[in-house]
């Protein structure tokens, strides 16, 4: 894999768009493992950029350092142009929100109650909170949960429950780590749709699935999780070639009746 | 969970807690003492000096010991997303003996070993939460998986810690004097008999005050903490500073409950789980009830350890365990 392209030949976005987050020189590590090398991205507001890559490549962390979680190991990352790390704590949680991967119940709770922890910003005053945290459910298809103990959904319904939590947060940036896990294959759908129609957000989602990466993206980054990256429009960075060698097997294009593109992973033999 | 509204469970408590109070000042070999509360007219009479010499500040003791107890307790579980924590199982309960009973083999009196006991608590707790600094006051955890066991880890060295203090506990016993052994026995059992000083009762029930307004405050990012270090610090949340402040204010109230009480066990896991039944998980409304019921769940069984074998006196802790061991393996069997 190419190791970056210069920004003439991959234009990352029409200049006009502001820039929500970028990064200069990041490098990410875990233990003595380089994940990646003096990454440079821009990511401009309104886009919505996927992250592929095999497992262990550092999609997470990456994640993790965009949110302001953990620091990078070298490089900087700049949040509306101020660094990262001088982003106030609540400051932060009103222009971020992040779908980790997984999450914790330790004790019951409701749904209802659990969504609206995104809301703790806002203080006790909130007012929107219970409507805007019941239509992100109704938005996920969760519209019969907010009654439920969180502890008692499926893995599938806790995940859409978590995507819903981290919309009422209300912030313009939605880092998601692996946003249609567990999803069977109509929620995988629903959950794809409604974050491409998100108009105010921009998204940076972590994926595994190449057919839905290739609905929700306008922008890509790959990761190859020895140090190298790629960054660019979706339509040039997306490929069956350079997905192959991403994952090191072999990925076909298919065109679709409808003219479409489908990734299909070859069988091995 | 049942999820009653939570304004009636206070106000359920609140009840409970001034008919706990009269029905401890009221029962004992001295009849009509409670009556002396409201007579001013006989200041010098026996029962008023039974009142404000023994009763009154027993009463006292024994709720704000069950409430420290009960609200440190609630803190620890939530602290460390797990419903068995409390200073009892940490082994803060039992340091706090070893420094009790070292004041006492050492010669010195009951100030002395209350002294101990404080201090006893404190070093195990300081010793707990030196042991577990990475995963309380290190970096986030950003997997959730990893923050879950960095929890488990916390609450396993409390165990360890607990198995530790019952080991030099029973070395310093097998080399404590026999004539000493009765009120050790007692201490360890959690006892009330010495709490006689009306200032230091009424101090302590301002600290429990004190205390619990502290931890109020955090009750709100409490409940993000609950659910991880990663989530509670992207929703707005001081992960770090709010886990000091806690960590800090359940390490006063356990060792000013040791300092009371002795080694009263189970309350501080026994009555948080109670009140999580009755009305969720919410700390802002946990905290409160669950220390009502913490204090009073102290006070009635410290009343019928007065009272039950009149005029021999059972340790008060032998009755919480009493209560305590089963409820706390009721909850073991359904996790």
């Amino acid at each position: 894999m190419t190791r970056r392209y210069s920004s003439a030949a991959m234009p990352v976005e029409p200049a006009a768009d502001a820039t929500a987050i970028e990064c200069r020189g990041l490098t990410l590590r875990a233990g003595d493992r380089l994940l990646v090398e003096a990454l440079d991205l821009d990511i401009a507001a309104g886009s919505r950029w996927v992250v592929l890559g095999p497992n262990g490549a550092g999609k997470s962390t990456l994640l993790a350092t965009l949110a302001g979680a953990r620091r990078p190991d070298a490089g900087a990352v700049r949040l509306d142009d101020q660094p990262l790390e001088r982003w106030d704590v609540q400051a932060l949680a009103a222009r971020r929100a992040l779908l980790a991967d997984g999450w914790l119940d330790p004790f019951s709770a409701s749904v209802l109650d659990t969504v609206l922890t995104a809301r703790y910003r806002l203080g006790e005053a909130d007012r929107n909170g219970e409507q805007t945290a019941r239509a992100w459910l109704v938005r996920f298809d969760c519209a019969a949960l907010p009654g439920r103990d969180v502890r008692s959904l499926s893995r599938g319904e806790r995940q859409r429950v978590a995507i819903a939590t981290a919309l009422t947060q209300e912030a313009r940036l939605l880092l998601l780590d692996e946003p249609v896990a567990h999803q069977d294959p109509r929620h995988q759908a629903l959950v794809i749709d409604a974050l491409a129609r998100l108009e105010a957000h921009t998204l940076i989602a972590s994926m595994h699935d190449l057919n839905a990466a290739a609905r929700l993206a306008t922008h890509a980054l790959l990761l190859s999780g020895r140090g190298e990256w790629l960054a660019g429009e979706a339509g040039l960075v997306l490929t069956a070639e350079r997905l192959s060698t991403l994952f090191g097997t072999t990925i076909d294009a298919l065109t679709t009746a409808g003219g479409g593109t489908l990734f299909a992973v070859r069988a091995r033999r | 969970m049942l999820s009653l509204p939570p304004h009636r469970v206070l106000l359920a408590l609140l009840l409970a807690s001034a008919l706990s109070f009269m029905l401890a000042l009221a029962m004992g070999s001295v009849p009509g003492v409670l009556a002396a509360l409201f007579d001013t007219t006989r200041a010098d009479d026996a029962r008023s000096a039974v009142l404000w010499q023994l009763r009154l500040p027993r009463a006292i003791s024994a709720f704000a010991a069950g409430g420290l107890l009960a609200l440190s307790g609630c803190l620890l579980q939530a602290l460390l997303r797990n419903p068995l924590a409390d200073a009892y199982v940490l082994g803060v309960s039992g340091g706090a003996a070893v420094g009790a009973l070292l004041a006492l083999l050492a010669g010195a009196g009951l100030v002395g070993m209350q002294a101990g006991s404080a201090l006893g608590a404190f070093a195990t707790l300081a010793a707990l939460f030196w042991l577990a600094r990475r995963s309380f006051f290190g970096p986030l955890h950003t997997a959730a998986r990893v923050a879950a066991e960095a929890s488990t880890g916390v609450l396993l060295t409390g165990v360890m810690l607990a198995a530790f203090a019952a080991a030099l506990l029973s070395l310093l016993l097998s080399l404590a004097p026999d004539a000493q052994m009765r009120s050790i026995m007692f201490w360890l059992l959690g006892d009330l008999a010495g709490a006689t000083d009306l200032r230091a009762a009424l101090a302590a029930l301002v600290l429990l005050a004190v205390l619990f307004a502290a931890a109020s405050t955090q009750a709100r990012p409490l409940n993000l903490l609950l659910r991880g270090d990663l989530q509670a610090f992207v929703q707005g949340v001081d992960v770090r500073r709010v886990r000091r402040r806690l960590v800090l204010v359940s390490a006063l109230a356990t060792a000013t409950a040791v300092t009371l009480a002795g080694a009263v066990g189970f309350v501080g896991f026994v009555a948080p789980h109670l009140m999580r039944r009755l009305v969720g998980n919410d700390q802002r409304v946990l905290m409160p009830c669950a220390l009502l019921a913490g204090a009073v769940l102290v006070l009635l069984a410290d009343t019928i350890a007065r009272t039950a074998v009149a005029p021999m006196q059972l340790p008060v802790g032998v009755l919480t365990a009493l209560i305590g061991v089963p409820v706390f393996i009721g909850l073991v069997r359904r996790l």
